[in-house]
């Protein structure tokens, strides 16, 4: 997994709540066994039209932001479905962060597991980002997970908290069943004593 | 020091171990795997020169993308052949139980796992799929994980976590007439919002629970993860003993009765503190329905399409105003008077027995509109022989409704079973978000017993109403 750092880049903004898991990936594309390749289809009923036509109206497909890393979005962002297909694709397109006020609980996890940030900041702060996103054309933040916080060239700064050993293993990149398996031993005592 | 609840006696049962500061390792009892949410965690085991550390405590089924029509012929869709044969050959490799879509074993893995008795009180349930939450209905903690977290499990048998926080549901008195499980936890998830159970656990509790039958506990707890809980969950008593008595992997003889003795100690203690607590009074319920794109956007039977100024919040406003548009529905139209074009009888939120046979007593001697096409999926092969052996397959049959082969069919519509743009279902599974059941398709949840008399009315309708209910 790659480390996470520190990241600056222009911000999407998809000013909406509870934004699914069936949106960010729609299922026809689950059946594919890959773990990459799924960028063309971030978002993709949202994004197309019926006839494959890129939908103008549609965030994504506004030319302001092709070269998006950071995405904003409302609360609940990632609810329903656990596919890690969502971060993957997220990913994949070129984010490499998140803002939103709220995320669901599997999808934040798996974001984690693919060293994509999900920060999670107040209502307040998160409106005014989508705010300046939309009007500031190249609107950029830094994401700075060292010392938490995301700022703005325009003298933004917000700090933001997160599980301090999330934040320890994204600095590092660190494979979470490598850190397990350093605990085998543990596991083996606790399937002993079960059987015993 | 206060009692503890169900789930912290499961989780400090379960703890490897724990260091402050870090997510703890937690043992898991049993890992249910699909086609869809595995194939990228066997190919990074491989990758890595992982093995699966404990294939006994591991079983998979197919049920999202098989066909529900005639097994006999093959599969139209070379990329559902593709991931289907890629956990056939992952299970193979690994030395795992796998029931194909050939096997009398088969069926969608939240319904198989209790049918078959694997799923127990007390254990700790995992499977890479969001409504793992419905094993809690046994009094065990069952959570949904994403693909890296499966590979996790499969090398280690084991899973990160934090400890989550609790909640109760108490639901107090009986359900009133013709209210179901289903229209409990949409009216629950209606009360909590669809991210009012984050970071918890939910347990249900109080009279309507206690009185509910495994199945119907098993509707309520799948849909957990629909509040936004991590899991969801009720005490075992006599109920769930008497379900799992002599079923295939559950103790036998003696054994068993030593388990139940086990078992009953799991329960919470009177004393337990929850984090959150809830209380529905059953007697306010009504048959409820979706009405938007989410779950929480749930109504009910008697009510109508709400209209969106009347959200204070400009988000859910916003939020109502889109759902409006996409559904094709104006606001106070009388959900009664709402038509509809498919009705879906299935998924793991119910397509067990019973919600079989609910559905059809409606639809015993009467026919389904010339409008509407409609569809039952039982759950399982078992529950599919089990049906006809009652002859429930020749009601629906007769009354119009197509009866189909076990899996999770026009629930995520993954397979060939869809909406087409446009076309609006009374559906019994769990999400109606956009296109989960086909690109334009329009979903209501509803009960088994609201589908079948919306697919003869041609609209939906207050099943209390009901001639002969
Ligand atoms: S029936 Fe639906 S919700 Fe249940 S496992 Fe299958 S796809 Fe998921």
């Amino acid at each position: 997994m790659d480390a996470f750092k520190k990241h600056s880049g222009v911000v999407m903004p998809l000013d909406r709540v509870n934004v699914d898991t069936d949106q960010i990936i729609p299922k026809q594309f689950l059946k594919r066994v890959e773990r990459d390749g799924y960028e063309d289809f971030l978002f993709f009923d949202w994004r197309f039209n019926e006839d494959g036509t890129p939908n103008k109206d549609f965030v994504l497909n506004h030319p302001g932001y092709n070269d998006a890393s950071v995405l904003v979005a409302g609360r609940n962002f990632g609810c329903g479905s656990s596919r890690e297909h969502a971060p993957w694709a997220l990913q994949q397109y070129g984010f490499k962060a998140i803002i939103s006020p709220s995320y669901a609980d599997i999808f934040y996890n798996n974001c984690f597991q693919n060293g994509l940030l999900p920060v999670t900041l107040d209502e307040v702060s998160v409106a005014h980002i989508t705010a300046q996103a939309k009007e500031i054309p190249g609107y950029a933040v830094t994401v700075d997970l060292e010392n938490c916080v995301v700022s703005d060239n325009e003298g933004f700064q917000v700090s933001f908290s997160l599980d301090e050993f999330k934040q320890y293993c994204l600095l590092n990149g660190l494979d979470d069943i490598g850190i397990t398996l350093q605990d085998e031993g543990a596991i083996s005592a606790f399937e002993a004593k079960r059987q015993g | 020091m206060p009692g503890k609840t169900m789930f912290e006696k499961i989780w400090d049962a379960h703890v490897v171990s724990e260091e402050a500061g870090k997510p703890s390792v937690i043992y898991v009892d049993l890992h249910l795997v699909h086609e869809v949410t595995s194939n990228q965690a066997f190919d990074g085991l491989r990758l890595a020169k992982r093995g699966v550390r404990r294939p006994d405590l591991t079983m998979a089924t197919a049920d999202h993308d098989i066909p529900t029509t005639d097994r006999s012929k093959p599969i139209e869709d070379p990329i559902a052949v593709q991931q289907l044969e890629h956990l056939a050959n992952d299970t193979k490799e690994f030395n795992i139980q796998f029931a194909d879509m050939h096997s009398p074993l088969n069926g969608i893995v939240h319904v198989v796992g209790p049918e078959q008795g694997h799923t127990q009180p007390g254990k700790v349930i995992v499977c890479g799929d969001s409504h793992t939450a419905t094993h809690g209905a046994f009094g065990a903690f069952a959570l949904g994980i994403g693909t890296s977290e499966v590979e996790h499990v499969l090398a280690t048998q084991t899973l990160r976590q934090t400890k989550h926080k609790t909640m109760q549901v108490d639901v107090d008195g009986p359900l009133p007439f013709g209210v179901t499980p289903k229209d409990l936890i949409l009216a629950i998830i209606g009360k909590i919002g669809i991210a009012g159970g984050t970071g918890h656990v939910i347990e249900y509790t109080g009279q309507a629970i206690r009185e509910m039958s495994m199945e119907g506990r098993m509707t309520v707890c799948n849909m957990s993860i629909e509040g936004g809980a991590r899991a969801g969950m009720v005490a075992p008593d006599e109920k769930t003993f008497e379900y799992m008595r002599g079923r295939a992997n559950v103790p036998q003889g003696e054994a068993f009765d030593e388990a139940v003795e086990r078992w009953k100690l799991l329960p919470s203690d009177d004393d337990a503190v929850y984090d959150a607590v809830v209380t529905i009074d059953a007697a306010s319920l009504e048959p409820h329905m979706t009405w938007g794109t989410n779950p929480g956007q749930v109504i009910s039977i008697t009510g109508a399409v709400p209209d969106p100024s009347s959200y204070p919040d400009p988000a859910d406003r916003e939020s109502a105003e889109r759902a409006l548009a996409y559904m094709g529905l104006e606001a106070n139209t009388p959900m009664t008077e709402i038509p509809i074009d498919r009705v879906f009888i299935g998924s793991c939120t119910n397509s067990r027995i019973e919600d079989l046979r609910a559905a059809a007593a409606v639809a015993k001697g009467k026919k389904v509109s010339s409008s509407v096409g409609a569809m039952v999926v039982p759950g399982s092969y078992n529950i599919k022989q089990q049906a006809e052996a009652e002859g429930l397959d020749k009601i629906f049959t007769d009354a119009g409704f197509e009866w189909r082969n076990a899996g999770c069919s026009m629930c995520l519509a993954m397979n060939p079973d869809h909406l087409e743009p446009g076309e609006r279902s009374a559906s019994t599974s769990n999400r109606n978000f956009e296109g989960r059941q086909g690109k334009g398709g329009r979903t209501h949840l509803v009960s088994p017993e609201m589908a079948a008399a919306a697919a003869i009315a041609g609209h939906f309708v207050d099943i209390r109403d009901w001639p002969g209910v």
